[in-house]
């Protein structure tokens, strides 16, 4: 076993894992090459797309993978960083939002 | 900034550099061959479709010292082609095969002999490209020069690796971004770029480290957008050309350690139609001392035409060059890779 989780090299072996479930695996990827292919949306906007939820779901494979595929695509330092903080806004809209639970249940509480 | 050559740098050495391209690894070294890749698509030996481009490389003297140039060029290199070769050239590209004199350097306007022969060229009715860096037309000694190439309908296809002052400065040099958006209104002025006028201004995209460029399309809407909205700028076409681990682009690659993944996606992403449209098909490029080469690249890398073909502008037969085998290496999966990548941009 490697001695720390994330290993740059493992992001080229993704492919790898129909070793263990080929089924699974092949429909996996034929799905998710449908997912990326120009559509309704543009390969391009989906991209940008992926580099935004890459940071949501915090997955380090992922930001290196779709921040090459952005520069590919054609996006600017600052159009990436934009997609960024989206993701940064969800993600600290979707705690703070949850502040009016706390308030529900502040209301309820006191008299 | 010096070139890697005035530097005594290991890389401005073709010999270095092919073996770093060929064997820097074990990785590297496992890649599949060019021309084994070429062969299994039946394209190997690869021939010409013969000569219609005619790319002179008139010396590596330059104004500026760009990070990814495979010429190595800047103010510290003194090759530059003479008048006695120029004229050997006029003769040689005097065939009705031969439609366009495609002029590159370095700077191509620092030569002295530059506008001479462009007067003798348009004599003979021949299309002409110069490739600009823009930012030479913004200094006195040639500030008249866009006027005098307009006059004589030269093509100018000029570098703009994007559209953002960001990422084209940080490839060309500080200040690169604010003279090229200068020069090019000045050529937009004297009708370079609008369509009515008949003279073709088009734009070169490289990208700004170690990835492949956008579809050729797409990028060419965002720069028309973008270079209208943010100056007012237009323009005829834009060209994504792929970096070729080549001289300071080579530099580059392994001084970020970028080296290995470049190669595996350049030969990953190897696309057997772009590997029929390779521009070597149709062009011959010329050094700056008279010697043939099957491409500018291949002149960096000191490969000239081979396999039994002449290989100086001294000896010049178009035959016997429209039957040559092109010279392969590794750094060919450059052109190969994606949409395809030439002078032209994209080939698919």
């Amino acid at each position: 076993m490697d001695k720390t989780y994330y290993n740059p090299e493992d992001l080229k072996k993704f492919g790898d894992i129909g070793e263990f479930q080929k089924e699974l695996g092949d429909k996996f990827f034929d799905y998710y090459g449908t997912v990326f292919a120009d559509s309704a949306l543009s390969a391009k906007e989906k991209a940008i797309i992926a580099l935004a939820v890459s940071h949501a779901v915090q997955c380090p494979y992922c930001i290196d993978a779709y921040t090459q595929e952005s520069l590919e695509k054609g996006f600017s330092e600052e159009q990436m960083m934009e997609a960024v903080h989206v993701a940064a806004a969800i993600r600290g809209g979707a705690s703070l939002v949850h502040g009016v639970q706390m308030m529900n249940k502040i209301n309820k509480l006191s008299m | 900034m010096k070139s890697l050559i005035a530097q005594s740098h290991s890389l401005s050495d073709p010999k270095i550099q092919l073996d770093v391209i060929n064997n820097h690894n074990e990785k590297i070294r496992s890649l599949e061959k060019f021309g084994d890749k070429m062969d299994n698509i039946g394209l190997f030996p690869l021939k010409p479709t013969g000569v219609e481009i005619f790319q002179m490389n008139v010396g590596y003297m330059c104004n500026m010292t760009c990070k990814h140039c495979h010429v190595d060029a800047g103010p510290d290199r003194k090759e530059i082609m003479t008048k006695e070769t120029f004229e050997q050239c006029l003769v040689a590209l005097n065939h009705p095969s031969i439609h366009t004199i495609d002029l590159t350097g370095g700077a191509p306007e620092m030569n002295p002999h530059f506008r001479w022969f462009i007067d003798e060229v348009s004599k003979l009715g021949k299309h002409i490209i110069v490739r600009s860096n823009l930012t030479i037309l913004d200094t006195k000694k040639f500030e008249d020069l866009p006027q005098f190439m307009a006059d004589r309908g030269v093509e100018i296809t000029c570098s703009l690796p994007f559209y953002s002052k960001r990422r084209t400065d940080a490839q060309r040099g500080d200040g690169t971004y604010d003279k090229s958006m200068k020069i090019l209104k000045v050529l937009n002025e004297i009708g370079y770029g609008k369509e009515e006028s008949g003279l073709l201004l088009n734009l070169v995209y490289n990208p700004v480290g170690a990835f492949l460029p956008p579809d050729q399309e797409s990028l060419k809407q965002d720069y028309k957008d973008r270079l209208w909205e943010d100056h007012g700028i237009v323009f005829n076409d834009l060209y994504t050309i792929t970096n070729l681990p080549i001289s300071r682009y080579l530099n580059f690659l392994v001084m970020s350690d970028n080296l290995e993944e470049y190669m595996e996606k350049l030969v990953t992403s190897f696309n057997p139609s772009a590997a029929i449209g390779v521009m070597c098909r149709n062009t011959i490029s010329i050094g700056w001392d008279g010697a043939l080469y099957d491409c500018d690249f291949n002149q960096m890398l000191n490969l000239r035409t081979n396999h039994g073909a002449l290989d100086h502008i001294n000896d010049w037969n178009i035959k016997q060059l429209n039957n040559r085998e092109i010279i392969l290496n590794q750094h060919c999966y450059g052109c190969t890779a994606g949409a395809g990548s030439s002078c032209g941009g994209a080939t698919v």
